[in-house]
């Protein structure tokens, strides 16, 4: 998988000029003098499958070459980045599992009642809110009409503070993780702000998302709620709880997690959209931001990095394949 | 052979065999219309056709004041702009039918370096640079529909070719073809979009081009499957009999009777194609400032989040009215997606 879409980049970058491909090999601004040097050194005119050949071994060895958005090397930019990413990642998650799950649940339960016809208001809307739509328009009510909340991953002031701690020594990256390491740090008030800095991109990027897990959830508990082994633990006089959640439940999220491995790849979509938007650090604003300035090297580099992390993505929904239901097994 | 009595039995839809009985009163159909969604879905995505059709007579009045140069590339003078609204005329169906390029031109009321709120002229308001937003948006529409349509002829297109070629030919070719479907479908569809805009340059063409480089993907490994399937019917075996050879059986005996469902899935796709359109638009990607589309429109709002001190809502309509015309249309299309789904399902 990952070397079919590293093939698939490097054939396209053959689109480019030797010069315009040289880009991705730089590492410091000086070399921008000496293009030809470059494009010598690294045989750009040579046929494709030795450029490949080349790249894929310098990736390995995390050399992707110079950002010129970031004003650092492609492997830096990432280091420094994704972190930041997969925090706004994780923390969607959070209502996306519990929005999504929990009410889908609930309707489903409750079929035809308030609490499912609320639900699906609530999926119609969410499902047809685009992520670039969402994000601008609680932009403009919480932040240019109410300011409660401001774009960004801190306050200005939160943030001079954070450099010059990091300057002075008294801040230590332990982990890359802003929100972890504020906390070791004991800095709580950069925690809160970081936080706080999170809660309008984690709704622009799990609206969509949470909306259509929770139509899934629905329907397949619904389904699953008709079958045969439901009405047979109930006949055993279990009670109604651990028949929803034990026998119900279980074997309804089965689908759930199949639609889940797509709604990763839509993820990322999003992710590229809501960082654009909030101006959050992150790995999708900088692929955004390096795309609109023709900085081949970030949004390659960006882009084959994103490869590795959909294939680790996608591992990890197996894996949960096999705890939910255990007719899987992984040898 | 009779092609049309086979192309209702390889339907995959088990609503579509019942098509003896007419479209209309199927048992599908019949739930279709009695879903009150799906008959919401279906106006709107009718009403979004109306507009993209008629802009040029809904920008009428716009056409007439604001101005660009699209009157005059439509061979009018200031005083006979009034044939674009007179279906008499050739001008009328020839506004309708192939406008001049330079209709797309969103018309400047100013260039006034702040957004203007609606009045006279301005009917929803301009953004930065005097842009007309109703203009915009109805323009917008239009082209929508042109790169939603040519993105998805082109990925059937290339989908048809790469799925026939893969399930007709099986063995190695037909794992090949599959494992690079597997690849393209494995990544998000925005950041291929971005390498390949980035790769080619930007412009509209691009985008559609990128988009289009995704999209075939999922058609190619669908009319596969389908191609599998009819491969192995008498009649596929009939023809072979008479002597057709691969590429005619391929072309004549089973894509006629495997593209229909494979339209249907497709044209679903233009509200998602149009989405991820805007959405590069947004970023700066697609066509250049001024163009109608609406993904621009909204990008415009980036900058006027915030209104001047003490009105904080003042800068509302540059974010609201495109927002609200395109949640409205990707609702219109995820309704009827769902509906058509739901009677194109087996189960049921």
């Amino acid at each position: 998988m990952f070397l079919g879409v590293t093939l698939i980049i490097v054939l396209l970058m053959q689109l480019l000029s030797p010069a315009e491909r040289a880009s991705t090999y730089i590492t410091s601004p000086a070399q921008l003098q000496h293009i030809d040097v470059v494009i010598k050194q690294y045989g750009l005119d040579k046929p494709w499958y030795n450029q490949y050949w080349r790249w894929i071994s310098g990736a390995l060895h995390g050399n992707l070459g110079y950002s010129r958005v970031a004003k650092m090397s492609v492997a830096q930019a990432i280091e420094t980045r994704f972190p930041n990413t997969v925090t706004l990642a994780l923390a969607a998650l959070l209502p996306i599992v519990g929005v999504g799950i929990w009410m889908g649940t609930a309707a489903a339960l409750n079929r035809d009642k308030i609490v499912d016809q609320i639900s699906r208001v609530v999926a119609i809307v969410g499902w047809s809110l685009p992520t670039f739509v969402l994000g601008i328009w609680l932009l403009v009510i919480f932040y240019g009409g109410l300011d409660w909340f401001q774009p960004g991953q801190l306050t200005v002031a939160d943030s001079i503070r954070l450099s010059n701690m990091t300057a002075g020594g008294t801040f230590h990256n332990y982990t890359g993780f802003l929100v972890i390491d504020s906390l070791v740090n004991g800095q709580f008030g950069i925690f809160l702000d970081v936080i706080w800095h999170l809660i309008l991109p984690v709704i622009t990027l799990s609206a969509v998302t949470s909306a259509q897990i929770m139509r899934v959830m629905r329907s397949s508990l619904l389904d699953a709620l008709g079958q045969d082994y439901v009405r047979t633990a109930r006949s055993k006089g279990l009670s109604e709880r651990v028949v929803n959640n034990k026998h119900a439940r279980r074997n309804a999220l089965i689908p759930v997690l199949t639609v889940s491995g797509f709604t990763i790849i839509l993820l990322f979509n999003g992710v590229v959209i809501t960082e654009t938007i909030f101006s959050y650090p992150g790995m999708g604003s900088w692929l955004a931001n390096a795309a609109t300035q023709l900085d081949y090297a970030s949004v390659l580099g960006g882009a084959v990095f994103t490869a590795v992390v959909v294939v680790f993505a996608n591992l990890v929904v197996d894996v949960l394949y096999a705890l939910v239901d255990p007719r899987i097994r992984y040898d | 052979m009779d092609s049309s009595a086979d192309d209702l039995h390889t339907a995959p839809a088990a609503a579509l065999r019942e098509s003896e009985r007419g479209f209309w009163r199927s048992k599908g159909m019949k739930r279709f219309r009695r879903n009150p969604l799906a008959i919401a879905g279906t106006i709107i995505v009718i009403v979004y056709i109306l507009i993209a059709v008629f802009a040029p007579q809904l920008t009428y009045f716009q056409l007439k004041t604001i101005r660009n140069t699209c009157v005059r590339d439509l061979g009018l003078s200031v005083d006979s702009t009034q044939k674009i609204v007179e279906p008499w005329t050739g001008t009328f169906w020839r506004s309708i039918v192939a406008p001049p390029s330079s209709c797309f031109t969103i018309p400047r009321a100013s260039y006034s370096s702040v957004p203007a709120p609606a009045s006279g002229k301005l009917w929803l308001g301009a953004t930065s640079g005097g842009y007309d937003i109703y203009y915009g948006l109805v323009w917008g529409t239009r082209s929508a529909f042109y790169v939603g349509i040519l993105v998805v002829g082109f990925g059937m297109l290339m989908g048809a070719l790469v799925g026939a070629v893969a399930g007709y030919a099986g063995g190695w070719v037909d794992n090949v073809l599959m494992r690079f479907v597997d690849v393209v479908l494995s990544m998000p569809n925005l950041v291929i979009a971005i390498v390949i805009v980035t790769i080619l340059g930007q412009s509209l063409t691009h985008v559609m081009i990128a988009i289009a480089a995704v999209q075939w993907a999922p058609y190619s490994r669908i009319l596969r499957g389908d191609i599998m399937a009819i491969k192995e019917r008498d009649f596929v075996d009939g023809a072979r009999a008479l002597g057709a050879r691969g590429p005619r059986v391929v072309l004549r005996h089973i894509l006629p009777n495997s593209l229909g469902p494979l339209l249907v899935i497709a044209s679903l796709d233009i509200g998602a194609i149009v989405l991820t359109a805007a959405a590069l638009s947004f970023l700066g990607l697609g066509a250049p400032v001024g163009y109608a589309d609406w993904g621009q429109m909204i990008s415009f709002a980036r900058d006027w989040i915030k209104g001047p001190p003490g009105q904080p809502f003042a800068y509302w309509f540059v974010s609201a009215w495109p927002g609200l015309v395109i949640v409205v249309f990707v609702l219109g299309w995820n309704l009827l997606g769902d509906a058509v789904r739901d009677v194109l399902d087996v189960r049921s």
